[in-house]
């Protein structure tokens, strides 16, 4: 228990230190050493659940079970990896004049602060305090979107901090539902706490959970972009400087769609409907096919991506609507592959616009000519989020479409339309920027493009062969949410 | 349901409720941003009064903190905070004038109605004071939406955005007797920072675009030209 405190604790000392001392020369390797203390740390966490099984703190005010362990892993891993990426990435944006130091010094603080409020959804078991850390990650990126201070990145920062911030007070009304149905069970101490609700689950009064999920799906669903709440994620995630595209696109939507998961856990135990379920398919599938369409008319870079991060989370959201142990398996595994994989991309992404000078995708051509390392990250990025095997995200599709041909036969052929829709609209964007005629007088840049590679990497052996321990940990966290085993 | 047959504290807290809901109607037909900020305070003060009350006559000690922090936040720090704004920009001799205020004040009247309809299955299990009083606040947060759809100010959505937390924090006092400490805490936290903010955030755009009427920002499209 004392990693996951000091997992709390590192970025908290983070957002200090870099208030005050984050004008220095080499700040980005701090936030680097910051980052790896972290991971350190999680990786302790995760070893003692290994051993142990799930564990609670003394006052039950943390949970770290088989669902949160590897995501609180992921999330490290990922922070570590694009900080990496972002240290050389920033210094270059200030030499060219986008940035100031006191700009920089805001960024680095905020970084660590979204780390905080990421670990701090992840390990709570108070429904409360994970309503306050959900908040809490807005309001640290929020300056950092409009970082820059161009005039379309203060409206892309206003369109998030608005539409969050009005998304996330509806989640609050339904934690006060979820609290009140708790309250009238009797136990008003323990009462917001997700592992007394869960095992009272059907001492709660259905009615009123109903209600309460619908606040929280549409206020949570805001943050993980469901279609139609999705209007301030293209915005964010291209406006804002790429390192913040990468971990906002990678782990703020996981820890979204985490909050609502535990939830529907709930709902799941009071009533014996399936209402929350069907709720969650039909948002999912509907910001799927609609993303899907969208990428198609795209012309800014990260806007197609961002895209395609909603047409994931859409499928995610889908699969942990079905239920059922393959599709939520299905679903465990596409959150890991796909936070991994869209990370690397952006990473990619932002070293082609460095390359071209620009983000509009008319203006970005011939990369693998250039620097092949660069073209080559875009593609096989690109080629991994697509579907294609032998990487993780085709193990995980094809895991839901077997769920979807099992128990809804007829919404199948939506699945295989939305994601050959998907592939068309990538690859007809992505294959002129990396094959076209390179403009005169395009240099390669200064690049570390590891992160990619191990990124990459790992989303490959995932699709080849899981480990040991996270297919348990995947298979445990299914019998928790769906029921019963995926084997 | 008689209201004079209930106690006290359920008579006392009914006509809080009828009284918060009337606030958040007058700030949907206001115009002038100094008087929308003084409603604004009012209702901060009306929650305030409800919360002592609440800690008085249910000897709930935690609730006084509560209602200490509702008065230094939402009565004086942010109404404090946005008039320093619109008079430091000049906006308080701008009248907005609201083209269908027929239409605002109709959509009010029924998203109260329809707040009443969404709470119904909650009366087999409570009382009707309960069903009453859940149902003002989740009315309040939705009339703090459509004060937010329905102005152009940057100012207006700030303090539609304000009047939701209160209807949210109305909703908890009244339901559940105050959500517990850590969280009443976190919360207060979030709008505390929520409101600085907003505050930086009115510079930047003033700077950006020389105005404060969000109708102007608008060079993002979904679908790109």
């Amino acid at each position: 228990m004392i990693a996951a405190y000091v997992t709390l604790l590192i970025p908290l000392v983070g957002i200090l230190f870099f208030a005050f001392a984050g004008h220095q020369q080499q700040t980005g390797r701090f936030n680097i050493w910051f980052n790896a203390a972290s991971f350190l740390a999680t990786v302790v966490l995760a070893i003692v659940v290994l051993n142990s099984g799930s564990i609670l703190s003394g006052s039950k005010a943390f949970i770290i079970d088989s669902f949160n362990v590897y995501l609180i892993v992921l999330t490290s891993f990922i922070g570590l990896t694009t900080s990496i990426f972002s240290s050389p990435y920033m210094e270059h944006e200030k030499e060219r004049g986008r940035l100031t130091e006191k700009r920089l010094r805001l960024y680095y603080s905020m970084y660590q602060g979204f780390m905080l409020a990421m670990y701090l959804v992840l390990t709570t078991n108070n429904m409360g305090v994970m309503w306050v850390a959900m908040e809490g990650a807005t309001l640290a990126t929020v300056l950092l979107v409009s970082l820059y201070r161009t005039p379309e990145s203060i409206e892309a920062a206003w369109k998030y901090f608005i539409l969050c911030g009005v998304g996330i007070a509806q989640a609050l009304f339904g934690t006060i539902l979820l609290y009140y149905a708790a309250v009238q069970t009797g136990d008003t101490a323990n009462a917001l706490l997700w592992s007394v609700l869960f095992e009272n689950a059907a001492k709660l009064n259905p009615d009123i959970l109903e209600i309460a999920f619908v606040f929280m799906l549409i206020g949570y669903g805001t943050k993980i972009g469901l279609v139609p709440l999705h209007n301030w994620l293209p915005d964010a995630h291209s406006e804002g400087p790429t390192p913040m595209s990468a971990v906002l696109s990678g782990l703020l939507l996981n820890d979204a769609l985490y909050a609502v998961v535990r939830n529907k856990m709930l709902v799941d135990g009071a009533t014996h409907s399936n209402i929350a379920g069907l709720l969650m398919m039909g948002f999912g599938l509907l910001s799927f096919l609609v993303a899907a369409l969208f990428l198609h008319r795209q012309k800014d870079i990260k806007r197609l991506f961002s895209y395609s991060s909603i047409e994931h989370m859409g499928i995610m959201t889908f699969a942990f609507g079905m239920g059922g142990p393959l599709a939520t398996f299905a679903a465990l595994l596409h959150m890991t592959v796909h936070s991994l994989t869209k990370s690397a991309i952006f990473v990619a992404v932002g070293h082609a616009s460095q390359l071209a000078g620009t983000q509009r995708m008319e203006g970005i051509r011939g990369l693998i000519r250039t620097q092949p390392k660069i073209g080559w990250g875009l593609l096989i990025g690109t080629v991994a989020i697509a579907g294609f095997p032998p990487f993780g995200v085709f193990t995980s599709e094809f895991l839901v479409l077997l769920a979807t041909m099992h128990s809804y036969p007829w919404l199948a052929p939506l699945l295989l339309l939305g994601i050959g829709i998907a592939f068309a609209g990538l690859f007809r964007h992505i294959q002129p920027m990396v094959y076209g005629e390179q403009p005169a007088g395009q240099l390669p840049i200064n690049a570390n493009l590891w992160p990619v590679m191990i990124h990459l990497a790992l989303v490959l052996w995932l699709g080849l062969s899981i480990p040991s321990f996270l297919a348990n940990w995947f298979s445990q966290a299914t019998i928790l949410i769906s029921g019963s085993s995926p084997l | 349901m008689n209201i004079g047959q209930q106690d006290f504290y359920t008579q006392a807290i009914l006509s809080m409720a009828a009284l918060v809901g009337l606030t958040s109607f007058l700030m949907l037909g206001q115009g002038r941003l100094l008087r929308l900020i003084l409603v604004f305070a009012l209702q901060g003060l009306l929650l305030t009064l409800t919360t002592a009350l609440a800690a008085y006559s249910l000897n709930n000690h935690h609730l006084y903190i509560s209602a200490v922090l509702t008065l230094g936040l939402k009565v004086i720090f942010i109404p404090w905070m946005l008039t320093r704004q619109v008079l430091k920009m000049n906006m308080h001799r701008d009248v907005e004038a609201l083209k269908n205020k027929t239409a605002v004040m109709l959509g009010g009247a029924s998203l109260m109605v329809f707040s009443y309809y969404v709470l119904q299955p909650i009366v087999q299990t409570s009382s009707t004071v309960m069903v009453n009083a859940l149902a003002v606040s989740l009315s309040v947060v939705l009339l703090g939406m459509l004060l937010m759809i329905s102005h152009r100010q940057a100012v207006a959505h700030v303090v539609g955005f304000m009047a939701i937390e209160n209807g949210l924090f109305f909703a908890a006092i009244v339901s559940t007797n105050g959500m517990p400490m850590v969280v009443e805490l976190g919360i207060a936290f979030d709008v505390l920072v929520a409101a600085v903010l907003f505050g930086i955030f009115f510079l930047h755009i003033r700077t950006s675009i020389d105005t404060l009427d969000v109708d102007r920002l608008n060079r993002l499209h979904e679908v790109e030209k």
